[in-house]
């Protein structure tokens, strides 16, 4: 039943993206159907990324629209990249310099709203938020709050040790695990196909995601994977993703939902030769009080705008300097 | 008694194929007979699958026996390493003198670990030790599966199971390596029945093997995948580095098809695995 749910709200939402995309482009509708492999199979290799400025939720300076005007999309868009700029002159020398720092390898097309002018990559519910909390267990808030501990410490530049740290900055897990979502940069995906199987690539960190598409069953429940288990099935031309089995470890899942009860269905579709709709759905009724929806277009690049290899945790110098740095703090009396 | 005759069988068979071969055609690249994999639409070779090495040269890559390992007081034959014959053609590494007392130096200190200072980062220990990407071909014969997905355009991807390690080979490409990168820049071509790699831009501190076996950035590494039966493929590398060897020299091992139903490739992620080798000593202290 609640399958059924889902996959009409999907349904929603990819004919919201079918009528979004129609102005934008300027084109009576058509569907799009893209080539397929030898194998018979809709072909959705390339490099894809997904960056853009549009928010996850929608924030509360565009009025409750969903879709905006092109005046308006314009204001946003530049209000976002304000925000979002690091390479600025307004903070004064300190402030302008640390943030011009990080600026080169930051990803350009993040300071760009989606092409079809949405204030928010959620499509479901139609608020465009995050749906509220369900009151969590008491073992789950002591687990949340140890967590803000250690980021705290992590915060104030005062680690205990590298258990501290979050699973990205020790190179553990990145924006390689569903959903994907865009970030300031390294928003490559690499897809490759072979019968029998779709495999993405993502440019942080190295490991790929290997989804098989041939009917097997998941692993047995009690295995479980820091990218999660996939399983793939062709819904027409949309490679629909189911992805169970997930650690149970503090930050694998996003926002710590329950492994117990978490459930990510993703559909990838190509929508034109140069873009792709990346749409997921979460649900977890002990986390969220109802499922929500997200779709975020993918854009080709251009081949030759190669994927580079992301090695993190072979070279995590600051893991390292983090942690003689809050040794030397305790030290030297500057805190206790 | 039993063992003298697994021994001889496979030896007598190879002595028959030899001398057989010898006086009709050159001497064969493997004792397998004559094998035509099946062909893709492009018209060439599906290598699609999982697959693994078995043999020990993750261990060692030359001639080795069976050794204890550090700490036995703890690791008991856990810790312990088996025997291997090795896959270097001819046997020995061709190693410049003072690249052989590296080579020593390595494996003496293969299980020393100091991140304390940035330079010194990579000084000590074996990258496997410490969870870092394996390079090529390290990556092939390390005791774990690895799959390769030979896409329909021109990429094929070969994903490792330890420390999740990735590379794309791309097909026909022309660009020299961009970057130096753990697993280098892969580019492939078909040689008939055979994918050759062409491996370049590998950063220099990957080791070939626990036995300290190295290289520096000068590594130039062209493998050789050729099918030999369904169930298996023959694996050639041709190693040069004209830093440490005074010749180009040659690894072969056969890889060997997973053949279990529904196998996949799951978690070796190891940095948590290491963690506490390279970061414990930076913890807090306990309060007393």
């Amino acid at each position: 039943m609640r399958d059924r749910v889902i996959r009409a709200l999907a349904g929603v939402a990819v004919s919201m993206a079918i009528a979004f995309a129609v102005p934008v482009v300027g084109q009576t509708p058509k569907k799009y159907s893209p080539p397929r492999t030898p194998w018979g199979d809709p072909d959705l290799q390339g490099v894809w990324n997904d960056a853009t400025s549009t928010p996850l939720q929608r924030p509360g300076t565009v009025g409750g629209k969903d879709v905006l005007t092109d005046e308006e999309a314009e204001e946003f868009q530049a209000s976002l990249a304000h925000e979002l700029t690091r390479d600025r002159r307004d903070g004064g020398p300190e402030a302008d310099v640390n943030r011009a720092y990080n600026d080169h390898w930051m990803d350009a097309r993040r300071l760009k709203i989606t092409a079809d002018r949405r204030t928010s990559l959620i499509v479901d519910p139609p608020d465009g938020r995050i749906p509220p909390l369900v009151p969590l267990s008491p073992a789950r808030q002591q687990a949340r709050a140890a967590r803000a501990g250690a980021a705290a410490r992590f915060q104030a530049g005062l680690p205990n040790d590298h258990t501290d740290f979050s699973l990205p900055v020790r190179c553990i897990i990145r924006t390689d695990s569903p959903p994907y979502l865009p970030t300031i940069y390294n928003n490559d995906f690499q897809i490759v196909q072979s019968p029998g199987y779709v495999t993405i690539a993502p440019e942080m960190i190295h490991s790929v995601r290997i989804i098989p598409v041939d009917g097997r069953p998941h692993l047995n429940k009690g295995l479980e994977q820091w990218l999660g288990d996939s399983r793939g099935r062709w819904d027409g031309t949309t490679l629909v993703v189911e992805t169970t089995n997930f650690r149970s470890d503090d930050g694998v899942i996003f926002q710590n939902a329950n492994p117990a009860t978490f459930k990510i269905t993703e559909r990838f579709t190509r929508v034109a030769a140069d873009s792709l709709n990346y749409e997921f759905t979460v649900e977890d009724p002990t986390t969220w009080t109802k499922p929500w929806t997200a779709l975020i277009p993918w854009n080709r690049i251009d081949p030759a705008e190669q994927m580079y290899e992301y090695a993190c945790h072979e070279d995590n110098f600051d893991i390292v300097h983090f942690l003689t740095g809050a040794r030397k703090r305790e030290k030297s009396g500057e805190v206790r | 008694m039993r063992r003298h005759v697994f021994l001889l069988i496979p030896l007598a068979l190879v002595g028959v194929t030899a001398a057989g071969q010898q006086r009709t055609t050159p001497a064969p690249t493997t004792t397998f007979p004559a094998y035509r994999a099946p062909h893709r639409a492009d018209g060439h070779p599906d290598l699609s699958g999982i697959w693994q090495a078995f043999v020990t040269a993750n261990w060692d890559l030359q001639d080795h026996e069976a050794q204890s390992g550090d700490h036995p007081e703890i690791m008991g034959a856990y810790g312990a390493g088996p025997a291997g014959q090795s896959i270097v053609e001819g046997g020995e590494i061709p190693y410049r003198l003072e690249a052989l007392a590296k080579k020593r130096d390595n494996f003496a200190k293969r299980m020393q670990v100091d991140v304390s200072d940035d330079k010194k980062w990579h000084a000590l220990g074996d990258p496997e030790l410490k969870c870092y990407m394996p390079g090529v071909p390290r990556a092939t014969y390390m005791p774990f599966p690895f799959q390769i997905i030979q896409g329909s355009n021109s990429y094929i991807l070969i994903a490792y199971e330890f420390a999740s390690a990735t590379r794309i080979v791309r097909m026909d490409w022309k660009q020299e390596s961009p970057v130096d990168a753990w697993m280098g820049w892969s580019r492939g071509r078909w040689e008939g029945e055979t994918l050759v790699v062409d491996v370049t831009g590998q950063r220099e501190e990957t080791w070939f093997d626990r036995a300290g076996d190295f290289h520096t950035d000068k590594l130039h590494v062209i493998e050789r995948y050729t099918p030999a039966s369904p169930y298996h493929m023959m694996y050639e590398a041709t190693i040069d580095d004209p830093n440490v060897f005074t010749r180009p020299w040659k690894i072969k091992f056969p890889l060997y098809r997973r053949m279990e139903e529904n196998l996949q490739l799951l978690d070796f992620k190891c940095v948590p695995f290491t963690e506490e080798l390279l970061y414990g000593r930076f913890r807090k202290p306990v309060a007393k």
